[in-house]
C-alpha cells in the first residue's frame, strides 16, 4: 500500500532467539553480534512489494518507537515479519507488561518502508536511545 | 578433560570434551562451542572507565548501593547458585529490589503456576516415555540446538526405541528450523494460542460443537486431529517456548496449557514444562523462592520480601524510574530491555559484575569483571528441569569469581548498616 | 562451657524422670562435671524449669525441589513476615516457610534437628542447598527407592549382595541417611497413569510386587547395618478402607530383628489408617493399628496428625496427589523424576466442621495416644497435616483429655460414631511425650548423640518456662501449650540461640549423611548401574553430591 506516497506494508511482528544471535551474545560489541541481530526478516511477497533487494534497508515503526535495519527474505506467513531480539527489536517492541513485568516482545503491529537511512551501530544506538 | 557441563541454554548438555591444549569444547553445539571460546574479556575492574583494583571498585559500589534509595539488582540467570544466593542477600541487606532474567522470558509459566500449579517431569521422563512431543511457540534447534538429539526428538529412551515411535508437532506462527524437522507443523495466528488451547480443551471433553470452523488461522478438523493424537497419546509432552509467554495473553496461555494438561491426564498421561533459556535461570528463581519465598521481582524496602510483577520487575521499576541505582550481574538489559527501560539505566549509576563487555558496560559507572562458571569456576546450576549439575573448573585464572566479588559486597554492607 | 543449674531434668533414654540436676557443656557437649571449671561457666539458672534435650523431628518435608514448588505455587503462604531483616534475616511463611524461617521456628519451639523425608537421589544437590541454608538446627535426608528402575531390576534378580551395593552407593551419591519407601511400585505405575492398590500387584514394566520392594529393601538394610531402618510411606495412602494395607505393611517387619532400633518404620501412618470403603462410611482403623503395633517389637510408627487450618499435601506418591487435585479441584503440581521417583504438590486445608478433616485430627490423636509411647513419634508430616509449629498442640493434647474434650465440642459430630477418640481416657505422661518427641525420633533414626542429656550427647537443650512438679497437665493444658511454643532457652552445640522467642544468635548445623560403602563391593552393581544410565539424561560422571559442596558434612560410617 502507500501510505504518504511511499510504499509501506504493514506485519505483525515477532522478535526471537536465533542461533547466530546465541553465538555472538556474549560479543555484543563486535561486528558478528551487529549482523545477527540488525535485520528483519519479511515474507517474499512483503518484500517485493517493497521493491527490496538483499541488503537494502528499511524502517521499521510501531506505536512505540522506529528503528532502521536491513531487510532479508525468509520462509515467513505473508503479512508476519521477524527481528532477532536485541537492541534493535527492542527499540520498537511494547513496553506495556499487563502487570506481569513481561513487555510485549511477540505480536506488535509495525509499519514496513524502505529507506535510504543508515542502520545505525550498536553504540550509535545506544546514544540514540 | 570429560563430561563438561555446558553453560549456555536451558538444556545443560553435560557430555562435552574440553581441549586443554586447542582451549576449546568438542560435541556441543555452536552455542556451546561460542561459550567455551575464547573472547574479548573486561580486563579490569574499572571506575567511570579508569582501571581500578578489584577492592577499589568494590568499595564504590558499596558506597553507591547503600546510599541508594531503592537499587535494582537484576540478571542471575548466567552465574552459579552460590553467587544467586548472595545477591539475594544482598537486597535484602539493601532493602532493594531483586528481579531476575526470567522477568523478561519465562516468568509468565510462573504466574500461570501460582494459578494452577505445574504438572510436569524431568527431560528423562520426555526422552524415556514421550511418544508425543509438541514444541509449543517454541524453536529448539535455534536456542537449544541439542536438546532433539538429547532429551525430546531423536533421543531415544526405556519406552521410546526409536524416532519413529515419537511424534514430534511444532505449533508456531512461521516455520521455523524446528517446523521444518517435525512430523507436523501447524501455523497459528500470532496472538492466538490462548483461543487454540481453549479449543483443544473442549474437543477432549467432548464439546467440540462450542468450535467453530476456524480458530487462530487453524481449521477445526486439523484442531480435531491434534487433539485426537493428544488423547491417543500413551505418554505426552508439551515444551514450550517465548511464542507462549511473550505473546498477547502471555501467562494466561500458560494457565489454559496447563489446563489442558490437566484434562489430559485424566485419560492418559502428560506432562507440561516450559523451555528454559539461560542455563541458570532455574537457579535464578529457585535461590530466592527457598531463601525468601518468591521467584521473582521482589521488593525488599520494608525490610521484608513483597513479590508484585506488576511494580517490582526489572521493567516496570526502570519505566516508573523506582530504582535510583543498578547492580546488573550476569546479563544484559541494555541489550535486551524496552527502550523506555534502558533510557533510565542510561540515567542512573550502574554497577556491572560480567565476565564479557556487551552494551550494559557501556552504560556501567562501574564495571567488574568475573570468572566464567563452567570454565575458570566451580559451582552448581539449575537444568531447565531443575536437574542439579555441578559447573566445573577447567582453567586457572585471576579474575574473581562472582561469588566471591558479592560476598565482599555483602561483608562492607553488613558493616556500614551495623 | 556452659552450666544449667538446677533445671528439672526428663531425660527418657537415660531414664531420668522429673529429677533436679545440673547439666554441663563444653566443646558443644554434654560432660560430666568433672570436665569444667563452674568459675568459667556461663551459667543459666534453670531452677522450677524444665530441661530435656533438644526436639527431634523425623519426618518433615523442609528441604528440596517439591518443597519449593510449593512455595513457588503458593505465594499467599510466603505474605506472613515473622521477622523483619536485621541482625538476622527477614523470615516469612504461614505453614511454608523459607529456609531462614524453618531454622528459626524450630530453634524457637526448642528442635534443635530435623530430617528432610524425601528426597529423589537425582536432585539431592538441591536438597542439600536447600539444606544448607537453614540455619539453627542439625538436618539431613531420605533419598527414595521405592519406585527407582535399579531397585526394580535387583529385586527382578533376587540379588541382595546388588541390592545392597545399590543402596550403599546411591546413599552414599545423595550424601542421605537412610532408606526411604514412598507408595512403592504406584509412582512407577503412575508413569501410566495408574497406581498400585495391593502389595501384590505387578509394578508395570517389572516383575516386582509392593511385598517384594518392601521385603527387599528391608532385607539389604538391615544386611548393611544402616543406622535408621526403611522408613516407609505406605500403599494407599489417603483411600478410604487402607489400614488393612498398612497392617499388611507392618506385618512384612516379621522375622526381622535389630538390637538397636525396629526393623521397620511406617510414616504418617493417619493418612493410611481409613476404615470404610468410600468417603461416605469413611472411619478410623487407628485402634487395629495400634494393637498391631504394639503387639510388634520391630516396627515404629510416626503420627502424621493434621492440625486444623491451612497444610500443603506434598509427597513423593504422585497418583494420590493427582486423585486429591481431582477431588478438591485444587491446584496440582506434578514432577515424574527421570527414572527414580515422583512427586505432587496440592495445597489443602482441615477445617473442623468438615466430617473427613476432623475424623482425620481424631485418628492422628488415636495413633499418639492407643499405641505404646515407645512406638509413636509425633509428627505432623510437615507441611501435609500442619505446621510444625503446632507440635506443642500435639503434645498438650496428648496429656490432656480436657483439652481433647474442649476441642471434640468444636468439630463435626461425625468424629463421635466413626472414632473413638471420645471415649479415650488415656493422659500420656510428660515423660512420655518428651519421649515421643526426642529420645525415641533420635533412636528410631540411628542418632546415638541426640535427643538425650547423657554424658556425650550433642549440647542441644530446651528449657521450658514451666514447671513440671508444679503443673497439672490435664488441667493447665493452656499453660503447657504455651511453655512449649515457646523455649525459654534453646542451645544448640552449647550455643545459647534463641531466648524466649527472641533469635540470640545464628548458627549453623551439620548435615549428617551414611556412609557404608566399606560394607559391600560397589563393582557388583556398577555394570548395571553404568547400563543403565543410558535411560538418564545426565552422565553418569555428573551424578551425585561431593561432600566439600556441603556447608558442615558429618559423616557417619557404616562398619
Amino acid at each position: 500500500m502507500e501510505i504518504g506516497g511511499v510504499m509501506a506494508v504493514v506485519v505483525e511482528l515477532i522478535t526471537g532467539r536465533t542461533l547466530d544471535q546465541g553465538a555472538t551474545v556474549e560479543e555484543k560489541l563486535t561486528e558478528e553480534y551487529f549482523k545477527a541481530v540488525s535485520y528483519i526478516e519479511l515474507n517474499e511477497e512483503d518484500f517485493k512489494q517493497l521493491n527490496l533487494k538483499e541488503g537494502d534497508r528499511v524502517k521499521v515503526t510501531t506505536d512505540f518507537g522506529e528503528v532502521v535495519v536491513f531487510a532479508k527474505k525468509a520462509e515467513l506467513p505473508k503479512g508476519i515479519a521477524f527481528i532477532p531480539m536485541g537492541p534493535y527489536a527492542n527499540m520498537v517492541i511494547d513496553p506495556a507488561t499487563d502487570g506481569t513485568g513481561m513487555p510485549q516482545f511477540k505480536g506488535i503491529k509495525a509499519k514496513i518502508e524502505k529507506t535510504e537511512e543508515k542502520v545505525k551501530t550498536i553504540k550509535e544506538l545506544l546514544e540514540a536511545i | 578433560m570429560q563430561d563438561i557441563v555446558c553453560t549456555f541454554c536451558g538444556s545443560v548438555c553435560d557430555d562435552g570434551e574440553y581441549d586443554l591444549k586447542k582451549k576449546s569444547v568438542k560435541k556441543f553445539c555452536k552455542l556451546g562451542s561460542s561459550k567455551f571460546a575464547e573472547k574479548e574479556r573486561i580486563k579490569a575492574p574499572m571506575i567511570d572507565g579508569k582501571e581500578v583494583s578489584y577492592e577499589e571498585a568494590i568499595d564504590k559500589a558499596v558506597e553507591i548501593l547503600v546510599n541508594a534509595k531503592r537499587p535494582l539488582l537484576y540478571g542471575w540467570a548466567s552465574t552459579a547458585n552460590e553467587a544467586i544466593r548472595l545477591g539475594v542477600i544482598l537486597a535484602e541487606k539493601l532493602g532493594g529490589v531483586y528481579d531476575q532474567c526470567a522477568s523478561v522470558c519465562h516468568a509468565p509459566g510462573t504466574l500461570a503456576t501460582i494459578e494452577e500449579g505445574i504438572p510436569g517431569g524431568t527431560l528423562g521422563s520426555v526422552k524415556n516415555r514421550a511418544d508425543v512431543v509438541v514444541f509449543w511457540g517454541s524453536n529448539p534447534m535455534e536456542a537449544h540446538p541439542r536438546h532433539g538429539m538429547r532429551y525430546s526428538i531423536s533421543a531415544k529412551g526405556l519406552l521410546v526405541k526409536d524416532r519413529k515411535q515419537r511424534k514430534v508437532i511444532v505449533v508456531d506462527v512461521r516455520p521455523t528450523k524446528t517446523a521444518k524437522i517435525a512430523d507436523i507443523f501447524i501455523q497459528i495466528k500470532p496472538g492466538y494460542d490462548y483461543a487454540i488451547f481453549s479449543a483443544l480443551r473442549a474437543i477432549i471433553s467432548g464439546n467440540a460443537d462450542a468450535v467453530p470452523s476456524e480458530v487462530g488461522g487453524v481449521a477445526k478438523e486439523k484442531l480435531i486431529e491434534l487433539a485426537d493424537i493428544m488423547k491417543n497419546a500413551k505418554y505426552g509432552a508439551i515444551l514450550y517456548g517465548l511464542g507462549v509467554t511473550q505473546s498477547r495473553g502471555r501467562d494466561r496461555n500458560v494457565e489454559n496449557a496447563i489446563k489442558l494438561v490437566q484434562l489430559l491426564n485424566r485419560t492418559t498421561r502428560w506432562i507440561i514444562w516450559p523451555m528454559r533459556g539461560h542455563y541458570n535461570v532455574v537457579g535464578a528463581g529457585e535461590v530466592p523462592a527457598w531463601e525468601v519465598g518468591y521467584q521473582y521481582a521482589i521488593d525488599f524496602s520494608r525490610g521484608y520480601p513483597r513479590f508484585s510483577p506488576a511494580e517490582f520487575s526489572a521493567v516496570e521499576v526502570l519505566k516508573r524510574r523506582d530504582c535510583d541505582a543498578a547492580l546488573i550481574v550476569a546479563s544484559d538489559p541494555v541489550a535486551h530491555f524496552p527502550r523506555i527501560a534502558v533510557q533510565h539505566l542510561k540515567r542512573i549509576p550502574v554497577i556491572q559484575i560480567d565476565p564479557y563487555p556487551n552494551m550494559t558496560t557501556l552504560v556501567a559507572k562501574i564495571v567488574i569483571p568475573s570468572a566464567v562458571y563452567g570454565i575458570e569456576a566451580e559451582g552448581t546450576a539449575y537444568r531447565m528441569d531443575c536437574i542439579p549439575l555441578r559447573l566445573k573448573k577447567i582453567i586457572e585464572t585471576n579474575y574473581w569469581t562472582d561469588e566471591k566479588i558479592l560476598e565482599e559486597m555483602l561483608r562492607r554492607v553488613e558493616k556500614f548498616k551495623g | 562451657m556452659l552450666w544449667i543449674k538446677n533445671g528439672i531434668v526428663v531425660d527418657p533414654k537415660n531414664k531420668i524422670n522429673l529429677e533436679k540436676m545440673d547439666i554441663f557443656v563444653k566443646n558443644g557437649k554434654i560432660v560430666p562435671e568433672s570436665e569444667i571449671k563452674k568459675g568459667d561457666c556461663r551459667v543459666i539458672d534453670a531452677s522450677g524449669k524444665l530441661v530435656v534435650a533438644g526436639g527431634v523431628d523425623m519426618h518433615a518435608h523442609i528441604a528440596g525441589g517439591k518443597i519449593n514448588t510449593g512455595r513457588t505455587m503458593r505465594p499467599e503462604e510466603m505474605r506472613v513476615v515473622r521477622n523483619i531483616a536485621g541482625k538476622f534475616r527477614a523470615s516469612v511463611g504461614r505453614v511454608l516457610l523459607t529456609a531462614p524461617a524453618i531454622g528459626y521456628e524450630y530453634a524457637k519451639m526448642g528442635y534443635t534437628t530435623s530430617f528432610e523425608a524425601a528426597t529423589p537421589p537425582v536432585s539431592s544437590l538441591h536438597t542439600h542447598e536447600e539444606l544448607d541454608s537453614i540455619p539453627m538446627i542439625d538436618k539431613a535426608a531420605l533419598p527414595v527407592f521405592g519406585n527407582w528402575h535399579l531397585v526394580f531390576k535387583c529385586i527382578e534378580e533376587k540379588n541382595i549382595e546388588k541390592l545392597k551395593a545399590l543402596l550403599a552407593w546411591a546413599i552414599e551419591r545423595s550424601k542421605g541417611f537412610g532408606v526411604k519407601v514412598v507408595n512403592p511400585g504406584g509412582v512407577e505405575a503412575w508413569m501410566y497413569g495408574g497406581n498400585v492398590k495391593n502389595l501384590d500387584d505387578q509394578v508395570p514394566g517389572f516383575g516386582v510386587t509392593p511385598r517384594e520392594i518392601i521385603t527387599w529393601l528391608i532385607r539389604a538394610n538391615e544386611g548393611l547395618g544402616l543406622p535408621h531402618s526403611v522408613h516407609l510411606h505406605c500403599n494407599n495412602l489417603g483411600v478410604p478402607g487402607n489400614y488393612q494395607t498398612t497392617i499388611e505393611s507392618i506385618k512384612l517387619a516379621k522375622g526381622f530383628k535389630n538390637e538397636k532400633r525396629q526393623v521397620l518404620h511406617v510414616t504418617h501412618v493417619q493418612f493410611n489408617a481409613y476404615s470404610g470403603s468410600s468417603w461416605r462410611d469413611f472411619g478410623s482403623g487407628a485402634a487395629e493399628i495400634a494393637k498391631v503395633v504394639n503387639s510388634m517389637d520391630n516396627v515404629t510408627i510416626d503420627m502424621g496428625q493434621p492440625i486444623f487450618g491451612h497444610a500443603t499435601a506434598m509427597t513423593g506418591d504422585a497418583p494420590f496427589q493427582f486423585t486429591l487435585h481431582k477431588l478438591l479441584g485444587a491446584r496440582w503440581s506434578n514432577k515424574d523424576t527421570e527414572v527414580e521417583t515422583g512427586a505432587g504438590i496440592v495445597p489443602i486445608g482441615y477445617l473442623p466442621n468438615n466430617p473427613v478433616h476432623a475424623v482425620q485430627w481424631a485418628i492422628g490423636l488415636e495413633l499418639g495416644l492407643l499405641t505404646e509411647s515407645d512406638k509413636v513419634a509425633l509428627t505432623t508430616d510437615y507441611p501435609n497435616g500442619g505446621p510444625f509449629t503446632e507440635y506443642p498442640y500435639i503434645m498438650a493434647m496428648l496429656m490432656s483429655k480436657k483439652m481433647r474434650e474442649g476441642e471434640l465440642k468444636k468439630v463435626h459430630q461425625y468424629v463421635q460414631k466413626a472414632t473413638n477418640l471420645p471415649s479415650i481416657d488415656v493422659e500420656k505422661t510428660l515423660y512420655e511425650v518428651i519421649h515421643m518427641t526426642r529420645s525415641l525420633p533420635a533412636r528410631i533414626l540411628g542418632l546415638e548423640n541426640k535427643g538425650h542429656l547423657g554424658i556425650g550427647a550433642d549440647a542441644d537443650i530446651a528449657i521450658y518456662n514451666l514447671n513440671p512438679l508444679e503443673t497439672d497437665f490435664s488441667n493447665e493444658f493452656e499453660k503447657v501449650y504455651k511453655a512449649f511454643k515457646v523455649a525459654e532457652f534453646t542451645i544448640k552445640g552449647g550455643e545459647v540461640i534463641v531466648r524466649n522467642g527472641e533469635l540470640l544468635k545464628e548458627v549453623y548445623g551439620r548435615t549428617f549423611w551414611v556412609d557404608a560403602r566399606k560394607k559391600v563391593d560397589l563393582e557388583v552393581v556398577m555394570q548395571d548401574v553404568k547400563n543403565y544410565f543410558q535411560y538418564y539424561s545426565l552422565q553418569l560422571s555428573n551424578y551425585g553430591v561431593e561432600e566439600r559442596w556441603l556447608k558442615k558434612p558429618e559423616r557417619l560410617e557404616v562398619v
